[in-house]
């Protein structure tokens, strides 16, 4: 280490790229910029107790939330970048290795630092109030959960100016990720951050399904669960179940390359393409862990805007179920190319058509619920109903994808990367963006403005079509997916520069959605009912934003679609309702802990992305004493008292 | 007020009597599922240890084979300690249920002894191993071999360190509510690990040696 | 409305005799493993088999008698998420065997 530390600022900051020197400028800019706010208006300790050692789910929705919006900038900075190096042929606005990188970055990101702290955003500020708990099962573990996600995310984003960013692709395929074609830091990142961010997700897994099944309210069955929640649930289970097998491909490439294992190397019985498996025994799944939950939006959503309860309740939820367990079954077609013989490929590609079965039904469903119902088109509903039929393209194009033997055409062509663009844009941003406009008022207290929104929406849905159609036709005309550039007699030109331009058009919907946030935040429309749409479920039973305890007093459920009962029974009879004295609510306390313990995991991360193994050490020591004392506090808990709750809910105008 | 089967809609700290004491508090019985979701996660982690180890367990790429290595009565023995361990916490518990602090901590620390024994002949094996010719770095067959076994024994030596922490807990604050539910799951943990060793002494050793 | 099954559970789990049968039969299984192996009394593929069986018996003497997986309260769904769990475990194992034997003839 004493030799590296004199030639600090050459090996690790990384230089020469005007963009990068920009980035590192920014980076400075914006910390100092933050710390003298801070400061300035004497916030530190606000921060601290508010938002660093919060174990409210809802205060931890928000970060999650802003952590994903402010990845979904990033990535969709690379995205920009890499439509404007391919807007013509022979481009050189960035070199390969450049460009190497911010395909790497912006897939990774995308999926992994975006999505997923979205739907845990969403994740989090419903299902409790949902299912009519007071927290998640393991608030502590939440914070936990949140803090591993972000630092692990700073840590992926600092190679952006550290050592360099990876650039083996979102997927790191050995052997090129391997250490004898990859020797820079840059794949260490890639390796540490996710495994520290994955260990949060099992942890939000764990989570989430302890809290479905054993936090509901009385009389809430689980057929009486609002169908969000089941989404959860089914989401929930493939975390835990798939998740290992991401820890386990990345530990076993960093063994690999820090240790000189030999799992995936050319050499000494090395078998690349065990890890090909093992990461998309993880990668498969987990397209299904992004989209359940917005499957689980769309089914609020479209019913409440069509003033309906949901069409064939029942299948939605067999069919989420079945979804959770076929999608484990499928990992092999995305790689048919490895040539597994035609009896793998064949059961895989069957299993792979038949996903589509329950995905249809689900889709029929969301009709028959908007067919004949007073259907309002607010922004929620636009988003859910745009994503209908990009949906519908993208999954027969995925069962075009399935067919094994003409996979070997498509394979990594741009038509696979127009087929799952347009269901994880289609469904999954769609789907989150519904639910962002959906619970912002539940989350914030006011409304997003809905003429910005609409705005936002045409331009990033018609942007959608402009930029991934025409990648369809260039998959089929030979363009491959990762080529920084392009000769000019392929005719490719023009469908890239249409693409490049919808690119641009999505990117100003962006635009116009961050302004739509920063414009409602001044001026949004206060939502003083906690009901601003109508809702059917119980989180509008509550005040917008919910009180830290949620519930003053526990729900009783009799039916679906709980709240919608009750407000129907409460209009039928004038009789006033009989509400059960109040009783100290227990809850738990904030801490810091989690808060500190990630941040070890960050220098534990850090240190051996560099390899250095001191580092790493002491922070595997600071993570196991940081357990130790949480394992010996005993006072983890209190009693909100009921003189603070009743003073609470009068001030929120409740009785 | 009455509550559905197995629905717990309060953080609350209602005591139920009829339970065995570390399902008594609804935390504690929350906390036991959730530990049983992670257990469901491990699994299938080791799962995928194994399914690396499978495949790779060939490729011993001219380097020494599984027959060549594994020692019969060294994996026997360890199997023979782990599985008293397993035995033995199992008293723990019983000791537990019975009330008897002195029991359960006694039944603790001899558990953590077979498991300090266990980890010693195992890191004797690999330190063998490793000065023999027969290095992780070896092969795609020893990478394999080393990292799923050692895996397991990195959770074997989490474990014993939990025990020894909640030993110390036991011993400051009694069986509680709270103590018993630790007592438990660390219980769960320690049984888990040894199913995983079943499985690695049957796919690993007993294999290797057949073949 | 207390939880009948609970009661049930507190013998369940109270019985010493419980632990050592338990204790026996795990050692018992894992001698005649050993002893199957050593004494090579069948065929490869069928030894595979049967000590894969013994194993599998082991995991049920293990959570039947020691982890008490009878004694948690209704509706049981830790025992759901387990056996999904085994299942998902068998299809990772099997599935990798089964897709990773295209190149075995190479190595």
């Amino acid at each position: 280490m004493s030799t590296f530390l004199p030639h600090f600022p050459a090996t690790f900051i990384v230089t020469g790229d005007p963009l990068i020197y920009g980035a590192e400028v920014s980076i400075v800019l914006a910390t100092v910029g933050i710390l003298f706010v801070l400061t300035y208006f004497k916030k530190w300790r606000w921060l601290w107790r508010e938002w660093l050692t919060t174990v409210d789910h809802k205060k931890i929705s928000v970060m999650y939330l802003i952590a994903a919006l402010l990845m979904f900038f990033r990535g969709g900075v690379d995205a920009m970048l890499m439509r404007t190096q391919l807007i013509r042929p022979n481009m050189s606005f960035l070199q390969a290795e450049h460009y190497n990188q911010i395909f790497t970055t912006h897939g990774t990101i995308m999926i992994l630092f975006m999505a997923m702290p979205f739907i845990f955003a969403m994740f989090n500020i419903a299902v409790p109030l949902q299912i009519g708990a007071r927290d998640v099962a393991f608030p502590y573990l939440n914070a936990v959960s949140f803090w591993l996600f972000f630092f692990a995310a700073l840590l992926f984003n600092l190679s952006f100016v550290v050592g360099g960013s990876p650039d083996a692709g979102w997927v790191s395929y050995p052997p090129l990720a391997g250490l004898e074609f990859d020797r820079g830091p840059g794949e260490n990142f890639y390796l540490l951050s996710l495994q520290i961010t994955g260990i949060g997700s099992i942890a939000t897994g764990i989570n989430f399904m302890a809290t479905i099944l054993k936090m509901r309210a009385p009389g809430m069955t689980l057929m009486r669960m609002p169908l969000f929640s089941w989404s959860v649930l089914a989401s929930s289970i493939l975390i835990i179940f798939a998740f290992p097998a991401l820890t386990v491909a990345l530990a076993l490439l960093l063994i690999d390359r820090l240790a000189g294992a030999h799992f995936f190397t050319m050499f000494q019985g090395g078998n690349p393409m065990m890890y090909i498996n093992l990461f998309w025994i993880w990668g498969h799944p987990e397209v299904y862990i992004v989209i359940l939950p917005a499957f689980g939006i769309f089914s609020e959503v479209v019913s409440t805007f069509s003033g309906k309860r949901i069409f064939g309740y029942s299948s939605m939820v067999a069919s989420l179920m079945t979804i959770s367990v076929i999608s484990y079954v499928l990992w092999v077609h995305h790689f048919f190319t490895m040539g597994a013989g035609p009896g793998v490929n064949s059961f895989f590609a069957v299993a792979t058509m038949c996903v589509g079965i329950p995905t249809g039904v689900k889709v029929f469903n969301w009709l028959f619920t908007m067919y004949r119902g007073r259907i309002r088109l607010t922004v929620p509903m636009l988003w859910a109903i745009a994503f209908i039929p990009i949906f519908a393209i993208g999954g027969a194009t995925g069962v075009m994808l399935a067919a094994a033997p003409a996979d070997y055409q498509y394979h990594n062509s741009f038509f696979l990367i127009a087929h799952f663009h347009q269901v994880l844009i289609g469904g999954t941003v769609f789907g989150m963006l519904a639910g962002m406009y959906y619970w912002w008022p539940k989350m914030f207290g006011y409304m997003l403005n809905e003429r910005l929104g609409r705005w936002a929406f045409w331009l990033f849905n018609s942007g959608f079509y402009v930029t991934f159609f025409p990648q369809y036709l260039l998959g089929l005309m030979g363009m491959t997916r990762r080529m920084y550039t392009y000769p000019a007699n392929m005719g490719w030109n023009t469908l890239n520069f249409i693409s490049t331009m919808g690119a641009y058009v999505m990117g100003i919907g962006f635009i116009v959605l961050v302004m739509d946030v920063v414009y409602s935040i001044r001026f949004g429309e206060r939502d003083v009912t906690g009901d601003p749409w109508n809702g059917r479920t119980l989180e509008w039973s509550l005040p917008s934003p919910a009180p830290h305890y949620n519930f003053a007093r526990i729900p009783t459920v009799t039916s679906r679609d709980a709240w919608w009962t009750s407000k129907q029974e409460r209009s039928r009879s004038d009789a006033p309702r009989k509400l059960e004295p109040l009783q100290p609510i227990h809850m738990p306390k904030s801490s810091g802990r989690p808060f500190i313990m990630s941040a070890i995991f960050f220098i534990g991360g850090f240190g051996l992305v560099f390899n250095w193994y001191a580092l790493g050490f002491l922070a595997l020591l600071g993570v196991l004493v940081s357990m130790l004392l949480r394992s010996l506090e005993y006072d983890t808990d209190y009693y909100v008292p009921v003189e603070e709750i009743e003073q609470t809910e009068a001030a929120l105008g409740r009785a | 007020m009455t509550i559905a089967h197995g629905e717990f809609p309060v953080h609350g700290r209602s005591i139920n009597h009829d339970a065995p004491l570390e399902y008594s508090l609804e935390e504690g019985a929350l906390r036991i599922f959730g530990f049983w979701l992670f257990l469901a996660t491990d699994l299938v982690l080791f799962a995928c240890l194994f399914a690396t180890y499978v495949v790779l367990h060939g490729a011993a790429a001219g380097g020494p084979t599984e027959a060549q290595l594994f020692d019969v009565p060294g994996f026997t023995a360890e199997t023979l300690i782990l599985l008293t361990s397993s035995f033995t916490g199992g008293l723990g518990t019983y000791a537990m249920h019975n009330g008897s602090r002195r029991g359960l901590i006694t039944w603790m620390i001899i558990t953590v002894l077979l498991g300090l024994s266990f980890i010693g002949l195992e890191v004797k094996e690999f330190v063998t191993y490793a000065t023999h010719g027969a290095p992780l770095q070896r092969s795609a067959f020893l990478s394999a071999f080393f990292t799923l076994v050692g895996t397991h024994g990195c959770h074997v030596s989490l474990g014993i360190l939990w025990m020894l922490s909640i030993i110390y807990q036991l011993a400051r604050r009694g069986i509680t509510p709270i103590t018993a539910r630790k007592v438990f799951i660390v219980g769960l943990y320690w049984h888990f690990l040894d199913i995983v060793w079943v499985f690695i002494f049957t796919v690993v050793y007993l294999n290797g040696v057949m073949s | 409305m207390s939880r009948p099954s609970t009661h049930a559970s507190n013998t369940a789990s109270g019985s010493l005799w419980m632990y050592i049968v338990g204790f026996v039969i795990s050692i018992a299984l894992t001698v005649g493993a050993l002893w199957l192996v050593l004494a090579r009394q069948f065929s490869t593929g069928t030894l595979l088999t049967v000590i894969l069986l013994l194993a599998i018996l082991q995991i049920g003497v293990q959570m039947f008698f020691f982890m008490h997986i009878t004694d948690s309260p209704r509706p049981q769904f830790n025992l759901w998420i387990l056996g999904l769990g085994m299942f998902f475990t068998f299809v990772v194992i099997a599935g990798s065997v089964w897709i990773m034997s295209f190149g075995a003839q190479g190595y």
